[in-house]
Order: structure tokens, then sequence, then C-alpha cells
């Protein structure tokens, strides 16, 4: 049965996880079809198709324009009554998350979240979800006919061999009830690299002993085009926006490559980052129990390591 | 004001996690269970709330006999009582499914819980239960405001917030910093043993999914140690062992 992908779109232009959960819902069933809702690049349009959705059902009606979880769960429950497809895919976000929880209510579908693998070969839909913030796996089977995923970062690899995408004008009831929410405003970081997407993050603990000293973290951070998180005390002494801070009840990232520098590793901490691909610690106390979970180490001062390891980065990446 | 507070019944975050039966149930023995650290900030801030407005406050919980030492800090926190629907919460649907049978009944104008339970990180049960009673959801929420029938709260997005309003009845996810966790006091501990807890019958066993088995995280192979004179070869082994930058 064919697949419904939904596209989160960002400061106008559609999420990695999002080109993620296309190649992941291909994979499933080779009928694709995406949702976006607001303007799309060409570009933009170009990498859909490659990433393999066969349709794209666009909504560029006005009351949609805005991001709204309960708008789009309504536009998206439609489209899979439209298309016939059994399964949503949805990267999982903010917004994503939301969707998908309603959404999964208006189809009467199973819901199975932070998945992290394709659907196994054997018999029913059963595929593997992070579970305990990251410490263990569910095999989890969905008990009904179809089904609504949110995927965790890195779940599948983008393709980059797909076809050109068939474009669809697509324009959804407008239920009133659907926009009680008011958004007032926002506040955005702009220009920066966002936390949870980054495939690089350089996080900063307490041994960084003060919030002018972030630049060494900062320095670092822009060497690798990575993002900068850090750990709950700097968050808590307000050295450091919330928004930043990694671990059991802050963000859980899964990069590529996490850094922690000057943090020793409480498993609070610990539990934000372990889905990380690898993990490079800087610490001068060779004791931290950090170190038993990183892949790479250097006992050392941050704040003369920093330095040369961001001169070294810019020596060798140019 | 009514507000009904939904905690969960999780493993503390030190917890070791194992799992038992040939990896299909998780493994209880000598876990210490905790109300879910988003769950406490939930039922804070609908403490602060009842101090300001008034109203009463009703802890929900979904699980077996085993729950009630943690409702009972609910209720020895600020809550006035406690419902525990007698069943293992075994999906997020299904619990959603008897929150909202509850809170139809109730007609409460709150419904607070966490932005996730910290055992299976679904982040699912309060958007669902909003779609089941037919009202708004938000998460995950850093404030919250009620000014009249309004509900004023930030909802944390990626890279910064949103600021958003919403009438009465709503369910929020919550997260820090929307109250400081609360540590009951003397009072509260002894009132605790007498405010009443109902224990009430599942509406549905209606359940999506099943769990087939559990793995644990694999182990790492262990940390290489780099010379912190030797950064260039730290950056070596970064792009050309590791391959991630």
């Amino acid at each position: 049965m064919a697949t419904l992908v939904f596209l989160e779109i960002d400061e106008g232009s559609v999420k990695k996880s999002s080109f993620e959960a296309i190649s992941y819902a291909s994979a499933i069933n080779a009928e694709t079809t995406a949702v976006a809702f607001g303007d799309l690049s060409a570009d933009d349009l170009a990498k859909i198709g490659k990433a393999g959705a066969t349709k794209l059902l666009h909504v560029t009606d006005a009351p949609f324009a805005q991001p709204n979880s309960m708008a789009y769960a309504s536009a998206l429950a439609e489209a899979m009554e439209k298309t016939g497809a059994d399964t949503l895919v949805l990267a999982k976000s903010s917004l994503g998350d939301a969707i998908a929880a309603r959404t999964s209510v208006k189809l009467s579908a199973s819901l199975i979240s932070n998945v992290t693998s394709l659907p196994g070969e054997e018999g029913g839909f059963s595929v593997r979800k992070s579970i305990y913030t990251g410490k263990a796996f569910a095999n989890t089977q969905s008990v009904t006919s179809r089904r609504v995923l949110t995927l965790r970062k890195n779940a599948a690899l983008i393709r980059e061999d797909g076809q050109t995408v068939a474009v669809e004008g697509f324009q959804p009831t407008v239920r009133d009830a659907d926009f009680n929410v008011k958004v007032l405003s926002r506040e955005k970081a702009t220009g920066e690299i966002l936390l949870p997407e980054a495939d690089i993050v350089v996080s900063g603990g307490r041994g960084m002993k003060g919030p002018e000293n972030w630049n060494l973290i900062e320095g670092l951070a822009q060497a690798l085009g990575a993002a900068t998180g850090c750990s709950k005390p700097v968050s808590d002494m307000d050295w450091r926006p919330h928004r930043e801070h990694v671990g059991q009840t802050g963000l859980k990232v899964a990069p590529s490559l996490y850094i922690a520098v000057g943090i020793s590793g409480a498993i609070q901490h610990l539990a934000g980052v372990n889905s990380s691909k690898y993990i490079l610690v800087i610490n001068k106390d060779p004791e931290a129990p950090f170190f038993k979970a990183a892949d790479y180490g250097v006992v050392g001062d941050a704040f003369e390591v920093l330095p040369r390891l961001t001169e070294a980065v810019k020596a060798q990446l140019g | 004001m009514k507000i009904l507070v939904c905690i969960t019944h999780v493993p503390d975050t030190t917890a070791r996690i194992a799992f038992t039966d040939n990896n299909t149930r998780f493994d209880k023995t000598g876990v210490q269970y905790i109300i879910g650290p988003y769950d406490d900030y939930a039922l804070a801030r609908a403490v602060e709330l009842k101090e300001q407005l008034g109203g009463s406050i009703t802890a929900l919980n979904v699980g077996g006999s085993e729950t009630e030492p943690t409702i009972r800090k609910a209720l020895a926190i600020g809550a006035d009582d406690a419902v525990r629907v007698d069943a293992e919460p075994t999906d997020s649907f299904f619990v959603a499914n008897q929150i909202a049978h509850v809170a139809r009944d109730g007609h409460y104008d709150l419904i607070l819980m966490g932005r996730e339970s910290i055992d299976y990180n679904g982040g699912q049960v309060h958007g669902m239960v909003g779609e089941l009673l037919g009202i708004p959801s938000v998460s995950p929420v850093m404030t919250l405001i009620v000014e009249g029938q309004k509900v004023k709260m930030t909802r944390e997005i990626e890279g910064g917030k949103e600021f958003v309003e919403a009438d009465m009845p709503l369910v929020a996810g919550c997260q820090e910093p929307i109250a400081e966790w609360k540590i009951p006091n003397m009072r509260g501990i002894m009132s605790a043993r007498t405010k009443p807890l109902h224990v009430v019958a599942p509406v549905s066993d209606e359940q999506r999914t099943h769990v087939g088995s559990y793995e644990l995280l694999p182990p790492k192979a262990g940390v290489k140690l780099v010379d912190p004179n030797d950064m260039a070869g730290l950056v070596n082994l970064l792009k050309n062992e590791a391959k991630v930058i």
C-alpha cells in the first residue's frame, strides 16, 4: 500500500529530516506521496523527487501558511483518504509529534514514534523504536491496518536517484476548530545551525568556568559547521539559553559527532546524547565518567585543547 | 478551576535498564520508581495555579496497584484527589483513551501532563487526548499563564519559542522551566494518606501496537585517547577513521 509523507518547511526550506522521511517511506512502498504546506523552492522540488516521492500534494491556501498542528493533522488525514495510503511518515519534531498524535486518532491508526529502522521482513509491520531515552530499543508491531510513524534523525539515508515528482494542488477542508490555538509571536534564532538537526554538536559544561569562555566552544563549532549545546547546570545558571540544554530533561540529540567539553558525563546528560554516532570527550579529569561512553577522548585542559583543536580543524578542513 | 494532572510511574533517571524473559519484559528488579520528571513539572505548575486561582487538582495514573506510592507522592505535593485506572499501560493510545474517558466525566479546564514519559519517550498522549476530546493540545509548554478563560503559553520549537494563546479547556504537555519541582513537606505527606484515591476499571482494552522484544543499546568499544598536544592527529581520526567531519 502507498505511503504519505509530511514535509516540514522551516524558513522557506524543506528540512533535511523530511527528506529522510521521504526516502524511508519510499523504501516501504515506491508509491510515495509527499504533502507540503506553503511555498517551495525549485531546488527543494527537485530534491523531493530525488529522495523518492512520486507525487506531491501541494497546499498553498492561506489558512495553512502558518504551521498549525491541528489544521495539518486534519489535512493529512484527508490526504490519507484521498491517496488510499496506509502509512504516514513524519520526521520527529515539535510540530511532527503533535501532528502525528492527532492524525493517528483521526485515522484509527497505530502510532509508533522515535522509529530508527525500516520494517522487518517477518510477518506483520514491525519497526525498531528508541526507548528509555536512547538506552534501549523496542521492536514494535502495528496491530492496525493503518499506521503513523515518526522517525528519529538518521533513520534512513536520503536517496538521490528518484524521478521528477508530479505536483498536484490540494485544497484541504478548513475546519474552524483547528484554528483555536493562536500563535501570537515567534522568537527564533536565525542563521545559526539548529541543535536538534545538527550533524555535529559542540557542547560545553561547567568545566568551561563561565559564559565569557563560550567563544572557545563557538570557535570550534564554527570551524566544524556545528551547533552548540550545553549541560543542564550551564543552562540552569543561565550561562546559555535553555534551548541549548542537552540531556534527559532537555534536548535529545543524535548527531554524527558529539563533542563534549568540560562535561563530566552524568547519566542524565548521557541520556540526551547516547544516540550520537561518535562521541569525543575533552576533560581534564581522566576519571570523568563520560570517557566510558566516548569513542575518542582527550585528557587535558579545555582552555588549551580547544584553541589547538580549532586551529587543527581549520588547517585540515580549510 | 479544575485541573487534571496525568502522571507516569517510571524508572528513576539513573535506573539500570535491563530486560528479562528472553528480552520480552522490562526487568523491574531493584528499580526505583518516580513520578515522570516532566509530569512533576506539570504537577508543580498545577499547584501554583491552584494557589493563585483556587480550584482543585486531580492526579491520574494508568497502572497497577504498584503505582500507588507514586500517586500518593502526587497527593503529598498538592493534588486533592487521585484516580488510578487499574490497568497495565500497554501503549500510548490505550492510555490516551483512559485519560480521555476520565477527563470527559470530570469536565476539567486544564489537562496537564509531561511532554513525554521517560520510559517510552513517545510524547504522543497529550495530542491523542486533545484529539479524542476535540480540544486543543499544546506541547512542549515552557510557561503557562491563565487569564480568565484564556491560557497563554510559551512553546519550545526547534531553535526558539512560540507564544500561543487558546481558550480552556485544553491539554498541555509540560517541560521545564514551567515551574520549580515541589518537594512534599511533612504536612503534605501526612494528608496524602487520607486523600481519596479512586480505583476505576479501564474503559476499553484497545491497543494499537505490540512490543515483540526489547534490545539494549550496544556498548561502546572503548575510548581511544589522543595526546592533548596532537590535535592534528585527532582531526585526522575524525576525518579519516570516523569520517564525521
